[in-house]
């Protein structure tokens, strides 16, 4: 069990390596590396405009980073360079899936529908690029068939069964982030990436995404990348935290460890000019005590 | 403001009588206010240059008294009227079960099609030999044809979202590849009308692959300006297409080459079962065939729909990014909404050289992209049945408002009907956007279900942004 756990522990999934990207003079994010764990709930928090959603927008393949290396190692070994794949071959082929911060759900379409969407280069295999399955060849029935079971056992996941038939538009906005994770998950991902999942959910809604959360870890063994603002989610469900500001990490580790930096207190709290010294002080002790 | 009062007062008998009768006096005086400068008075130029002075009361007070009587209705019968419409209706939704649709409502488009395929012999029961071939031709024909440049189009706008103002470009292609090919190398309609859509799908990618990039107000620009290139291509390769003069003595089509249509052969139909000859034969198979075309393009239209490709094109006009987000590579999808919406509009416009046997660049001119598109927009973006039902309004519109002669009788002799077609026509649309923003069917129906197909109510859906 130990050992298992050691093996997982060592499995990295993303590689993230001198990560940089500039926006004409200025620098979003620099020299950024960590690694995110298969298996785990990584999070990567800061300050706003820190970076997150640049470092997502690259790692999803909707930016071309100005420098670095992400590599992405999939359960059977086989790996992709994801600064080198572009939009949409980051999910066919390296199957990462992501979420955005502000909800993009096909409104106009079923809950359901949104679910075939996400299956949908499945489908088009199956289908025969749309010609037999126009022809009306079985193989097309049965994997649409599949498709709906899928959809079925993530609706119910996300507790939107008795939703499935309703414009996505039409729902609440938790069981819309709910849905939007449910539909990245159609995609069968082995690296979802979430950006700020819990924005603008009330406290209850906030538990149900835990345990959606959670169940996705559980039951697939996907790997969680999440920008979160919500320091409860961060700290109740992540095994790792990532910690930025200006575009630089400063903070690398369990939320326990993470939580008690003083770099990272300093970076949410803010300090006052006169007190820099006197905080940068503390920080070299404190640096200097654990290399002591 | 008033109006708004009026609707939302209760309808009382007596309260409303009186604030009938007083909105009526304001409203006569308003109008009497604006109107008496402009109608009242007027001037006129004598026989020595000087301005004089007309008083002309009587005409004033018709004008003011139209106003209080249209005021007055409005209060006391049109406005309880649509208040018991609205309470009626409330109630209606809010009754615990909504009575299952009829027989026919559910399945309106066998008994639509049951009906079109019984039209021609009606038709030609009740007018005979050449009464009906207005009504075969005229509008029978002409507009099947745009039904099916509409659902095509269909494919582009309102599935996939991606506004094409140049979509005349590709029925110009597929009449120009049916008269050109048969012309010049004489081979048969049956054999050009599969290769008319091909070379239309063609363009449609090669038109396809510039815009990829564009969306909304530019896609529209660059569409529109492909359909022009295409047009003036046609006008001045005077070599090939013969230009302005456009390209006569087309080939009819034939019943698979079994029986033809030429008076001069000895297979003619009308010989080869000892009928009258007459054109309208003729038209009565091209009935069939743009009937059978149409169907075709109905039923890959609604298969699509269901199919990964159909819902990644109406993904794609919710929401390209979310699209690329899940692995949809919507290049190619773009590329397949153009290629298939331009293949079914060359198979109608190969029918369509097949049908006038000439074809000229005057027929593909923006105005035709334009009522195309309107058919789409006024049928509701998506809807099939819709697009089926705005054609037969838009086109069969323009053809009935030709036989207005009648009016003569109340206008006086002076009065031509015809010069008021496309007035009375932008008339009626206006007010049909004004009460049915969404088209005729603005709701959507989805292409999978779990429990129960429930319609989507359009607010939900998007027009898409190129």
């Amino acid at each position: 069990m130990v050992g298992q756990d050691k093996t997982m522990g060592n499995d990295v999934i993303l590689k993230v390596e001198h990560l940089s990207m500039r926006f004409g003079g200025l620098l979003a994010i620099n020299d950024l590396s960590f690694d995110v764990r298969r298996g785990e709930i990584t999070a990567l928090i800061g300050p706003n405009g820190a970076g997150k959603t640049t470092v997502f927008n690259c790692v999803t393949g909707f930016y071309r980073p100005t420098m670095g290396m992400l590599t992405m190692t999939q359960r059977d070994g086989s790996q992709f360079r994801l600064e080198r794949l572009n939009d949409f071959r980051i999910n066919r082929q390296a199957k990462v899936a992501r979420t955005f911060q502000n909800i993009r759900l096909f409104t106009g379409l079923t809950v359901l529908e949104n679910l075939l969407v996400a299956q949908h280069n499945m489908l088009m295999r199956a289908s025969g690029y749309t010609v037999l399955g126009l022809l009306g060849f079985p193989a097309y029935r049965q994997a649409s068939a599949e498709a709906i079971e899928k959809a079925k056992y993530w609706l119910d996941k996300a507790a939107l069964t008795d939703r499935a038939d309703d414009p996505a538009g039409d729902l609440s906005y938790g069981a819309q982030r709910r849905l939007e994770i449910a539909r990245a998950m159609c995609t069968g991902p082995e690296l979802l990436c979430l950006d700020e999942p819990a924005a603008g959910l009330n406290p209850r809604e906030s538990l149900e995404l835990n345990t959606l959360l959670r169940a996705i870890r559980a039951e697939t063994g996907t790997s969680l990348l999440l920008i979160e603002h919500d320091m409860s989610v961060v700290m109740e469900i992540s095994d790792h935290v990532v910690v930025l500001e200006y575009g630089t990490k400063i903070s690398d580790g369990t939320p326990d460890e993470v939580k008690n930096d003083p770099k990272v207190i300093a970076a949410y709290l803010g300090v006052e000019d006169d007190e820099v010294e006197e905080v940068l002080d503390e920080i070299i002790h404190a640096t200097e005590e654990a290399g002591a | 403001m008033a109006m708004q009062s009026a609707n939302s007062a209760p309808p009382s008998g007596e309260g409303l009588l009186g604030r009938a009768l007083r909105e009526a006096f304001f409203a006569g005086l308003i109008s009497f206010g604006m109107l008496v400068l402009y109608v009242g008075l007027r001037t006129d130029q004598d026989i020595n240059n000087k301005l004089i002075l007309t008083q002309r009361w009587g005409f004033l007070a018709i004008f003011v008294v139209v106003a209080m009587v249209g005021r007055f209705l409005m209060i006391a019968v049109v406005g309880p009227w649509r208040a018991a419409g609205k309470a009626a209706k409330a109630a209606r939704t809010a009754g615990a079960e909504a009575a299952p649709p009829g027989l026919i409502r559910r399945n309106l488009h066998i008994v639509g099609f049951g009906a079109l395929v019984l039209f021609p012999p009606v038709v030609l029961m009740l007018f005979g030999l050449q009464g009906s071939l207005k009504f075969v031709d005229n509008f029978g024909i002409q507009i099947l044809i745009y039904v099916m440049l509409a659902w095509g189009l269909n494919i582009v706008v309102g599935l996939a979202g991606l506004l094409d103002l140049g979509y005349v470009a590709f029925y110009a292609v597929g009449a120009y590849s049916y008269a050109l090919l048969s012309s010049n190398f004489g081979l048969s309609f049956w054999v050009l009308l599969p290769l008319a859509g091909i070379l239309s799908a063609f363009w449609g990618v090669i038109l396809g692959f510039p815009v990829l990039r564009l969306r909304g107000d530019y896609l529209a620009i660059v569409t529109l300006a492909f359909g022009e290139i295409i047009r003036l291509v046609l006008v001045n390769w005077t070599a090939v297409t013969k230009g302005t003069f456009g390209i006569s003595g087309i080939a009819k089509a034939s019943v698979f080459g079994i029986w033809s249509f030429d008076v001069s052969a000895s297979n003619n139909f009308a010989k080869a079962f000892d009928l009258p000859m007459s054109s309208v034969y003729y038209k009565i198979f091209l009935f069939y065939v743009i009937l059978a075309l149409c169907a075709v393009t109905a039923y890959v239209s609604m298969r699509l729909r269901a199919m990964p490709i159909g819902r990644a094109w109406e993904a794609l006009r919710e929401d390209e990014i979310a699209c690329r987000s899940l692995g949809i590579n919507t290049v190619t999808t773009k590329l397949t909404a153009f290629a298939i919406g331009a293949m079914f509009g060359g198979f109608a416009g190969a029918f369509f050289g097949a049908r006038q046997g000439f074809v000229s660049p005057e027929s593909f001119v923006f105005l035709e992209s334009a009522v195309i598109l309107a058919i789409v927009v006024l049928g509701g973006m998506g809807s099939m049945f819709g697009i089926a039902v705005a054609a037969a309004a838009m086109i069969g519109g323009t053809e009935l408002l030709r036989e207005m002669s009648f009016l003569k009788a109340v206008f006086g002799d002076a009065f031509t009907p015809e010069l008021y077609r496309m007035l009375i026509f932008g008339l009626a649309m206006v007010v049909v956007m004004v009460l049915k923003p969404r088209g005729f069917v603005g709701t959507r129906q989805p292409s999978a279900f779990l429990h129960e197909r429930k319609a989507i109510s359009g607010s939900f859906t998007k027009e898409g942004h190129g």
